[in-house]
């Protein structure tokens, strides 16, 4: 099931700090989270984020590992993220194994869009179990507002966004992962203290 | 004119100090210690601890008075207090072989090595209710003592029966397949037997026993005989990953029982003794005989049994033997439910209705 | 009686329960339920299980809202419970009492100054607004479980979207009764993939799900399940072409202010068959008659204490 970590906390300096306040801070980037995911595809601002996150894991990326990371989820690092830094960071705060799996991470920290794997490299859950799916955690420099149309639960009509730079042909892949549903893997952007959500449940239509 | 369950702030509050009057009884008559719970009424306190998942005499003793004796409140106070504490370490596999044991009986043999040890039993007891505890002075007469030295671990009766290939072969642990934990992952259907057992030992005392029963009389009907049922303290050890070997951090008390049943073969397995297993903190052989009988009736899977009985119908068993689960469901049938059956009331009303209109 | 929308904790006073973690559960758990909670935002009407906690609140009481509540709840929250409707039922006030002294929230009892309202057995009668969020206690999370008793079989009718079963018994009360027999816990069909149990709502409320603005988040304590319902989510009662699915109607408005197409109680006045309907919903009621410019304190029924 879970792999244990790759590395054990290695470098004399101590890890960047956490968050201020464990707790609270948690539970206000929770709800972000959780609104980003009921309201697909709006850039909500985080306000508690990790005061200085070791490079280059910006603060909303930092935010949601501490949120939601911990000893009972695998957390695959792309090669960006994978470093003594980030990792002492993430085992320090949160304890979550390292797997060098893709398709065992229960999270993925993707820090280089374009060297990012394809959705499908991850688990898109069961047919009986579709909960069993990857989040992955997809780090962006901004949010422009243009973009595709999307639709589907928790918009009310229509809304656009595009983060950038997105991995190549990632709305084609995004695409096929919503036409997997309810299978599917579920997708946070974050851009500096900014995050979207991007559900499997979204209908991603083409820019008009 | 008009009452409905409402204003309950008020209510609520003077209930609980009803209930703390109640549970006071005549103040005129010495309030008990929890030290006279916890070494008086030790069945009980080792019944809370049991079903309750958590070995802290003290702590099950607070929780029998604070219940009024009602144990599966009791055990409901004790299990929300153990769901918040944290988990500091995960305890080595216990050896039950070296347990020291002070009840130790087997059915299955006259005298078996290591010797049949009556230990303190209400089995040939005659229910004859003894006035003179009605007195509170007596001090109870002393027991003769045991051998000087006893036996530093007594080998379990049926490792007997597994070296002469009798019975079937304890499948070992898979080292890469974490033991599951019911209380921190949902149980998903179907279980292993680690999952099982795991439910079984937590599982209503009174519910577990009423199963075990319904085996002997023909509900899924097993043969069983008690290859061994021991009581007594065994050791807990971890294993701090910094210091790299084993530590003992305390000794529980342990009733476990080993039962041995009659297995006439299926197409894949040869006619053979097997298995039923049960251990339970604390001195609860009724539990652990029960959970020995009860987790063989659910190896039918794995037996090719048919799930014909209610003791052998896993989700049945494992989805109703929670007795907090069940207190609580059942129970709630006190809160209101008006809106329902305002619902309810409609319906059949209008059913009502349109039933008399033909025939007007 | 205090006015409990007037009542606030400082949040600087929040561990009023040395021992115990901010809003009673532990990090760990509140992790656990939260990645729950957004895999049911992500997949619509699916129960996810999850592995709920003894709570300090009997099974069946409500533990699963109150896993969900203490997951979200945070100092800037304003706390509505409501049991039948009601903010004064014995439970409500329990519930409301135990967040208000492990959270040190805000609590309320109305439902437009509410960003989170832990519900057993109603919507309210206000409409929701974008940003809250409802959370309903949820005995029997299965909506097939009465037709199907066995989890294997009902997870596997999930699945692969096997819902005739569920027909076949509405059809059977057509068949019988002339209609759907089913007067609530209707089972509802969420965005064409998943039949759900609304929780033991009257089917009154069912239409008040569909496209809902709030997030609806649903626990269900004993069974281990969550599941959820994101805002602008399609929310359809199940029924037939030839009989529709349609909702209660009262014949009389509610004695107390004067609604009509709300959802009403029955009161017994007196052992004659005597009897009035009122609001089930105690806050909208109580709205309409200040509106009203109504505030007959000698009449106040609904704020009174019946219960002693």
């Amino acid at each position: 099931m879970t792999s244990p970590a790759r590395t054990s906390p290695s470098r004399t300096a101590p890890p960047a700090p956490g968050f201020a306040d464990p707790v609270l801070d948690a539970q206000r980037c929770f709800r972000s989270l959780l609104a980003a995911l009921a309201g697909p595809m709006q850039a909500l601002s985080l306000d508690a984020c990790p005061p200085s996150p070791p490079e280059p894991l910006g603060p909303a990326a930092a935010a949601v590992a501490l949120t939601l990371f911990d000893a009972d989820t695998p957390v695959w690092l792309d090669p960006r993220a994978d470093r003594p830094e980030i990792r002492d960071f993430l085992l320090f705060h949160c304890g979550c194994p390292l797997t060098p799996e893709p398709g065992e991470a229960a999270f993925a920290l993707l820090l280089d869009p374009a060297a990012a794997p394809r959705l499908s490299a991850f688990r898109c859950g069961e047919e009986e179990y579709p909960d069993r799916s990857a989040t992955l955690v997809l780090q962006v420099d901004a949010f422009d507002p243009a973009g595709p149309v999307f639709r589907g639960p928790g918009i009310e009509t229509s809304r656009r966004l595009a983060p950038r730079p997105l991995p190549p042909g990632f709305w084609d892949q995004a695409r096929a992962n919503h036409a997997l549903y309810p299978l599917g893997v579920d997708v946070f952007f974050v851009a500096g203290a900014q995050l979207a959500g991007l559900p499997r449940t979204t209908a991603i239509e083409e820019a008009v | 004119m008009y009452v409905a369950v409402k204003g309950g702030e008020r209510a609520i509050a003077n209930a609980h100090k009803l209930l703390a009057e109640e549970r006071r009884g005549d103040p005129s008559v010495p309030e008990l210690s929890v030290e006279q719970i916890a070494s008086q009424l030790t069945i009980a306190v080792h019944r809370v601890m049991a079903e309750g998942s958590l070995y802290d005499p003290e702590l099950a003793a607070l929780a029998v008075k604070q219940a009024r004796g009602d144990l599966i409140e009791a055990i409901f106070l004790l299990r929300a207090y153990r769901t918040t504490l944290p988990r500091l370490a995960y305890s080595l596999p216990l050896e039950t072989g070296r347990m020291t044991v002070r009840r130790r009986i087997s059915s299955t043999f006259k005298d078996v090595p290591g010797g049949q040890i009556l230990g303190p039993t209400f089995d040939y007891t005659h229910r004859l209710l003894d006035f003179s505890l009605a007195a509170t002075n007596g001090a109870a007469p002393a027991a003769e003592p045991g051998p000087a030295d006893p036996p530093a671990a007594v080998p379990g009766v049926v490792d007997i029966l597994d070296r002469q290939g009798l019975i079937e072969a304890s499948a070992p642990a898979d080292p890469e397949r974490p033991i599951g934990d019911l209380t921190r992952e949902p149980l998903n259907l179907p279980a292993e037997r680690d999952l099982r057992l795991q439910n079984l030992a937590r599982g209503d005392e009174g519910f577990l026993l009423s199963l075990a029963y319904s085996t002997q009389r023909g509900y899924g009907g097993s043969h069983p005989f008690v290859g061994e049922l021991r009581v007594g303290e065994a050791a807990v050890e971890i294993e701090p990953p910094e210091l790299g070997f084993p530590i003992e951090i305390g000794e529980i008390t342990l009733t476990e029982c080993q039962m041995v049943n009659q297995f006439k073969g299926s197409k894949s397995e040869p006619p053979q003794f097997t298995r039923g297993y049960g251990l339970v903190f604390g001195h609860c052989e009724r539990k652990a005989m029960s959970m020995a009988l009860v987790d063989r009736a659910l190896r039918g899977r794995e037996l090719g049994e048919e799930p014909n009985a209610p003791a052998r119908d896993e989700e049945f068993v494992l989805m109703h033997s929670d007795n907090i689960q069940a207190s609580g469901f059942t129970e709630h049938l006190k809160l209101p439910h008006h809106v329902d059956f305002q619902a309810e009331l409609e319906q059949i009303r209008k059913m009502r209705r349109r039933a008399e209109e033909p025939s007007e | 009686m205090t006015n409990p929308a007037e009542r606030v904790t400082n949040p600087a006073e929040r561990v009023t329960n040395p021992g115990y973690n901010y809003a009673y559960l532990d990090e760990q758990t509140k992790r656990m339920v939260r990645r729950a909670l957004l895999k049911a935002v992500a997949v619509p009407g699916y129960q996810v299980p999850f592995a709920s906690r003894e709570m300090p609140l009997p099974y069946g009481w409500g533990t699963g809202g109150i896993q969900v509540t203490a997951s979200v709840i945070g100092p800037d929250d304003t706390l509505k419970v409501i049991d039948q409707g009601a903010d004064d039922t014995t439970n409500a006030v329990s519930i409301r009492q135990f967040f208000a002294r492990v959270a040190g929230v805000r609590t309320t009892e109305r439902t437009a100054e509410a960003t989170l309202i832990q519900t057993r057995h109603r919507v309210p009668e206000t409409p929701l607004r974008e940003g809250q969020i409802l959370v309903y206690q949820v005995p029997l999370p299965e909506p097939l479980r009465k037709l199907e008793p066995r989890e294997t079989e009902t997870r596997r009718m999930h699945a692969l979207s096997e819902y005739g079963l569920m027909s076949v018994k509405l059809y059977e009360d057509v068949t019988r009764h002339g209609r759907i027999a089913t007067s609530y816990d209707y089972p509802v069909m969420v965005e064409e993939r998943y039949v759900m149990a609304p929780s033991p709502t009257p089917k009154f409320d069912n239409p008040k799900m569909h496209r809902s603005p709030a997030l609806q988040l649903f626990g269900a304590g004993r069974e281990k399940r969550i599941y959820a319902v994101p805002p602008y989510t399609r929310v359809r009662s199940l029924d037939f072409d030839d009989y529709p699915f349609e909702v209660q109607e009262f014949d009389t408005p509610c004695a107390l202010c004067g609604s009509s197409g709300v959802y009403l109680d029955e009161i017994i006045t007196d052992d004659q068959g005597g009897k009035m309907f009122v609001c089930s919903d105690t806050d909208f009621c109580a709205q309409r008659v200040a509106a009203a410019g109504d505030s007959q304190g000698a009449r106040d029924p609904q704020g009174a204490g019946g219960l002693q």
